[in-house]
């Protein structure tokens, strides 16, 4: 790890006014992205501005009319265990308890997820299937003008998530595919109905990120159920090949975890 | 150097260090606590868990600064009064680990399975919650049958 100065803030106005100084500060919250790449020295920030003791402000979830919001600070364990988005969100409690392992969730938030938006990390499909709002210290972010590519975001330098607002669907499922020795997806697809809109986002598999998958929705608008993604097929144009899966086996996951999802969002 | 103080096994401990001390190293070099291992740099095997503010957390992935007055436990903080702990004394029963390397991460996660879950696991629920921790020698075979046999010793 190269060397950085270290900076404890108890309130997000004092993590703003601290990035505003120093222009390459980062914030530091679960840390379990950011000290992994600064162990690999694959980052350097010069300072690092940890958000921890300002947790408590930062956390929390609750329900406003009929969305949900959460605080950048929730830990995935929160998320995964709130009895408020088990009965509001149930995909969104099942995604929060498939990210990583145990310790893993224990200290990982929902805000340094989102705006670290790793193509292969979970939380990005949810905002993105669920249309969320990212809220920040300066404005509110649409899901669809958020997610810009590979580790990209709408976010300016020094610019924080404060939280997070899912407005609840009717329906909606998560499925993922996780690499066996990261846990990470491999293909993740979040089916979500509200009213007589279809959203379906895939992580995992873009080599641009979360992306959206219009034929799938456009299938699943007609009609919300298996059946109706017969013949319907993604292509392996712009997907991601690797060591642990080429873009058309890629491909093939996301047909399979979509149609999982829609049968577990009806029940079956 | 910045000065960071907190509580480790019940004693309360400080010391001044660089900003870059992962709790890990804290543990390990400035009180000399090695029970807690480093078995990656990539955060995946788990031969680092302690607990944290009653959670199992790894320990590599953490800055010691952060846990400015937090409540650690490591592997060494288990037994009490020169007795195991039942955990640890079920891993030992069921022969459950071979070089021992892992098995400090192994053991703090079980405590903390016990303590989410309850005292009656079944094998699918132990494999499950046992992801994070990766053992090179046993199969797991052996630490899935200690850790249902300690959870229900921690009943008693
Ligand atoms: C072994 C392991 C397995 C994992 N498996 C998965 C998995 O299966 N699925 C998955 O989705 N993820 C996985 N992760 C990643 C994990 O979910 C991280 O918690 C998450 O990606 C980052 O969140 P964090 O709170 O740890 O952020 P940090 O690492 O603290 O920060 C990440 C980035 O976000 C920035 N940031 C943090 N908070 C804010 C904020 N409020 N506003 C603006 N910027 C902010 C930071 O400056 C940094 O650039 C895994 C991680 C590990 C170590
Ligand atoms: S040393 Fe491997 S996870 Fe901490
Ligand atoms: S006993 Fe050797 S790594 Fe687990």
């Amino acid at each position: 790890m190269y060397q950085f100065t270290y900076h404890r803030v108890d309130s997000a106005r004092k993590a703003i006014n601290l990035a505003e100084k120093n222009e390459d500060a980062k914030f530091l919250a679960g840390g379990m992205t950011l000290l992994p790449t600064m162990k690999q020295r694959l980052a350097s920030p010069s300072a690092i501005i940890d958000l921890n003791p300002a947790a408590d402000k930062l956390a929390g979830i609750e329900q406003r009319g009929r969305a949900i919001v959460i605080g950048a600070m929730t830990r995935h364990y929160d998320v995964a265990n709130s009895k408020i988005v088990q009965d509001a969100i149930p995909a969104l409690a099942d995604l929060a308890g498939m990210i990583g392992d145990p310790a893993v969730r224990h200290r990982g938030t929902i805000g340094g997820s989102v705006a670290n938006n790793d193509p292969a990390a979970d939380y990005p499909s949810a905002v993105l299937a669920l249309n969320a709002t990212v809220f920040t210290n300066k404005r509110k972010i649409a899901a669809d003008d958020f997610f810009k590519g590979l580790f990209e975001t709408a976010l300016e330098p020094g610019e924080l998530i404060t939280k997070i607002v899912f407005p609840i669907p009717s329906k909606a499922a998560y499925m993922k595919f996780p690499n066996p020795a990261s846990r990470y997806a491999m293909v993740g697809v979040f089916v979500a109905r509200r009213g007589k809109e279809v959203r379906v986002a895939v992580t995992g598999a873009g080599s641009n990120g979360v992306f959206r998958a219009s034929k799938f929705e456009a299938a699943l608008t007609a009609k919300f159920h298996v059946k109706s993604l017969e013949g319907v097929n993604a292509s392996a144009d712009g997907l991601n090949s690797d060591i642990h899966a080429d873009a058309a086996y890629r491909a093939h996951l996301i047909g399979v975890m979509c149609r999982r999802a829609v049968n577990k969002a009806n029940g079956k | 150097m910045p000065k960071v103080s907190m509580t480790v096994n019940g004693k309360a401990v400080s010391a001044n260090v660089d900003a870059r001390t992962l709790l890990v190293q804290f543990l390990r070099e400035d009180l000399r606590l090695t029970g807690t291992h480093v078995g990656c740099d990539t955060s995946q095997c788990g031969c680092c868990v302690v607990h944290v503010d009653g959670k199992a957390i790894k320990s590599c992935t953490v800055l010691a600064l952060t846990l400015e007055g937090a409540n650690v436990t490591t592997i060494e903080g288990l037994a009490q009064d020169g007795k195991l702990h039942p955990m640890q004394e079920a891993f030992r029963e069921n022969h459950a680990l071979q070089c021992g390397f892992c098995t400090p991460g192994m053991i703090m996660t079980s405590v903390d399975i016990v303590n989410r879950k309850g005292n009656t696991l079944d094998e699918q629920t132990i494999r499950h919650e046992l992801e994070g921790n990766l053992c090179r020698c046993t199969g797991y075979h052996n630490i899935v049958k200690a850790v249902a046999a300690g959870a229900e010793a921690m009943a008693k």
